[in-house]
């Protein structure tokens, strides 16, 4: 994964509450066997118009945002859905950092799987950034994750707080299956007093697989 | 003495591999289930590091979100569908995993077949790439949804590294009034505490209505636990339970099943343990639901009227209520038995079990669907509820009376198969999820219970159940 320090970016602000993972990625891209292309999609319903013209309500499609890579948003982002689509299609579109007061527990757990940082601000905090991206053309923000401040150049600063292990995920840009692998042995010692088995006791209409093992 | 614990606590403990402090814990994943949708990328990127699936003895698949609901033996013809169902089948065979394809007779929605072949059993630790994997908890195992990354991680280290939740009682008291179901309580519940009210938490259910209900009715409010915010939510397994597993194709026979209930009892929490937040509701005071927003926390009784956005104190919530009256095509002040509906469904992990037809099928039977309606589906959860619900000749009670009955699928909870709601067509839907576009673009999504979907379906328009005489069954 690729790793996070610091960004400085342009801002897009998003302005609603509880956005959830079906308008980041509809239902109809969920068919995809791939990681990738997920940005062209992102907010798809809202993003366009019938035929895939851009709509021109839609705060995405203002030029003034053109090349944002700070999402600026509301509160409970990323409720519903578990579906990983919604933070790969948010990463490919060119976002690297989300701001908002909060989130929703599975959405932000994938974004560390992705290497975007999603901080949390205070609602006043929110709503004083949502002031300035409205006001400046180009409002840009630097976004430091060692420090764990976002700033402007209008000497604003604000810290952020996160958990220890989740910041070290995103600053080494960690493959948590190889750390989770480094205890092998101790998934095999659990394994072996704890016997976990799915034994089936009447037979049932499945496709039982060989692992060839 | 020992500090009393909650069920949570004890699951949690029960499965730690490893731990280190300022780190998540590693915890051991007993259940793990998979489906079309969520699974490909997973795979894949196991292969790409040429990893193996550890535990394909404890891994199950199943197709269940973009099958059809008509006749599977034609051949498919959304591609990309066939693609996903080519790759789940071709995944499962190279890695050794269980699969029920779309044939088979015991096929079904993830969460509905789990429970009901006894796969999910109390005590144990369940992950799913879906959201709705919460409905497990309603057996006394921690469950929740996980992302394609953790699905890919559980298949290669049957683990998943998790940090300690806090923990939230619901406490519901009293009994149920009739025609308030399972359905109700949790949409009553999600509208006291909001859509993030739970974020953060696991919730445990608990109180003389939750005790009351079915093992189908604990699995619809532990169902849409994740819509109020929290990842899972459990219920304290008890006879109700065991009589519930007794039996089932995966559940210990004779002596063995006896060891295990005497395991299972074990799981509550005690009494005197601490929970990080309580929130308490009477059943007597909650009607018959119906949301009328564009998320299932923008609910109210049925005897309500749409919100005024100007009733609300906050600035953020009164623009979202303007946004969703919009986009719902409501007037504030509409009384919502008022509201027509056009389309009817019956079916998805929150409401396709047994109890939940049998609810539906005694209130249309000899009664038939209202003109104005365009389409009344019932879809069952599992292919085994289908064919109970067949020996018991509720398809001949919907059939009779205007439904249309389908085979088992999500169907048009999330639309992804043919089984989806047009533009700006309003449903009376038993499914979990009112967003913008969830069931078609443009779709408008009224979340009920059966019995109420069922009713509206009569009526064309939403009507108080409690106004008929409504047993009942659950």
């Amino acid at each position: 994964m690729q790793p996070f320090s610091t960004h400085t970016g342009k801002v897009i602000p998003l302005d609603r509450v509880n956005v959830d993972t079906d308008q980041m990625v509809p239902k109809q891209f969920l068919k995809a066997l791939t990681r990738e292309g997920f940005g062209r999609v992102l907010f798809y319903d809202w993003r366009y118009l019938p035929g895939e013209k851009p709509n021109p309500q839609f705060v995405l499609n203002f030029p003034r945002y053109k090349g944002a890579s700070i999402l600026l948003t509301r509160a409970n982002f990323g409720c519903g859905s578990s579906r990983e689509h919604a933070p790969w299609g948010v990463k490919d579109y060119g976002f690297r950092v989300i701001l908002s007061p909060s989130y929703a527990d599975i959405f932000y757990n994938n974004c560390f799987k992705n290497g975007i940082l999603p901080a949390e601000l205070s609602e006043e905090q929110i709503e004083e950034l949502f002031r300035r991206a409205e006001k400046e053309q180009g409002y840009s923000l630097t976004v430091d994750l060692p420090d764990q401040t976002v700033s402007d150049n209008h000497g604003l600063k604000y810290k952020f707080e996160i958990a220890p292990s989740r910041k070290e995920v995103l600053l080494k840009g960690l493959d948590d299956i190889g750390t989770s692998l480094q205890h092998e042995p101790e998934i095999t010692a659990y394994e072996k007093t704890h016997a976990a088995s799915a034994t089936m006791y009447d037979q049932v209409d499945i496709k039982n697989y060989s692992n060839g093992r | 003495m020992t500090t009393p614990k909650t069920l949570y606590q004890k699951i949690w403990d029960s499965h730690v591999v490893h731990e280190e402090p300022g780190q998540p814990a590693l915890i051991y994943i007993d259940r793990h289930l998979i489906h079309e949708g969520t699974s490909p990328q997973a795979f894949s990127g196991l292969r790409a590091e040429g990893r193996k699936v550890r535990r394909p003895d404890l891994t199950f698949a199943v197709m269940d979100h973009s099958v059809p609901t008509t006749d599977r033996t034609l051949p498919i013809i959304d591609t990309d569908a066939r693609l996903q169902f080519e790759a789940l089948e071709k995944n499962c065979r190279e890695s050794g995993v269980r699969l029920f394809d779309m044939h088979s007779k015991q096929q079904g929605i993830v969460h509905i077949i789990g429970p009901e072949l006894g796969i999910t059993q109390p005590g144990q630790t369940i992950v799913c790439g879906d959201s709705h994997t919460s409905t497990h908890g309603a057996f006394g195992t921690l469950a929740f949804g996980i992302g394609t990354s953790e699905v890919e991680h559980v298949l290669a280290t049957q683990c998943l590294a998790q940090s300690y939740s806090k923990t939230l009682h619901i406490v519901v008291n009293g009994k149920r009034p009739a025609g308030v179901t399972a359905k109700d309580i949790i949409l009553a519940i999600i509208g006291k505490i909001g859509i993030s009210g739970g974020t953060g938490h696991v919730a445990e259910y608990g109180g003389e209505a939750i005790r009351g209900l079915s093992m189908d009715g604990r699995m619809t409010v532990c169902n849409m636990t994740i819509e109020g915010g929290a990842r899972a939510g459990m219920v304290a397994p008890d006879e109700t339970t065991f009589a519930y597993l007794e039996g089932r194709p995966f559940v210990p026979r004779g002596k063995a099943f006896q060891e295990a209930v005497e395991r299972w009892k074990q799981l509550r929490s005690d009494d005197g343990a601490k929970f990080d937040m309580t929130v308490e509701l009477n059943a007597k005071d909650i009607a018959p639901q119906v949301t009328w927003g564009t998320n299932p926390g923008m609910v109210a009784g049925v005897t309500a009227r749409v919100p005024d956005p100007h009733s609300f104190s906050d600035l953020n919530d009164q623009k979202a209520t303007e946004r969703a009256l919009i986009y719902m095509g409501l007037k504030a002040g509409t009384p919502i038995v008022d509201i027509p509906i056009d389309r009817v469904f019956i079916g998805s992990c929150t409401n396709s079990r047994i109890d939940d037809l049998r609810a539906a099928a005694q209130f249309v039977v000899g009664k038939h669907v209202a003109r104005s309606i365009k389409q009344a589906l019932v879809v069952p959860g599992s292919r085994g509820i289908k064919a109970q619900a067949e020996k018991e000749g509720l398809d001949k009670i919907f059939t009779a009376a205007g439904f249309e009955w389908r085979d088992a699928g999500c169907s048009m909870c999330i639309g992804m198969n043919a089984d989806v709601l047009p533009p700006h067509e309003r449903s009376a839907s038993t499914s979990n999820r009112n967003f913008e576009g969830r069931q078609g673009k443009d779709s408008r999504t009224h979340l009920v219970s059966p019995l109420m979907a069922a009713a509206a379906a009569i009526a064309g328009h939403f009507v108080d159940v409690r106004d008929f005489d409504v047993t009942p069954v659950e």
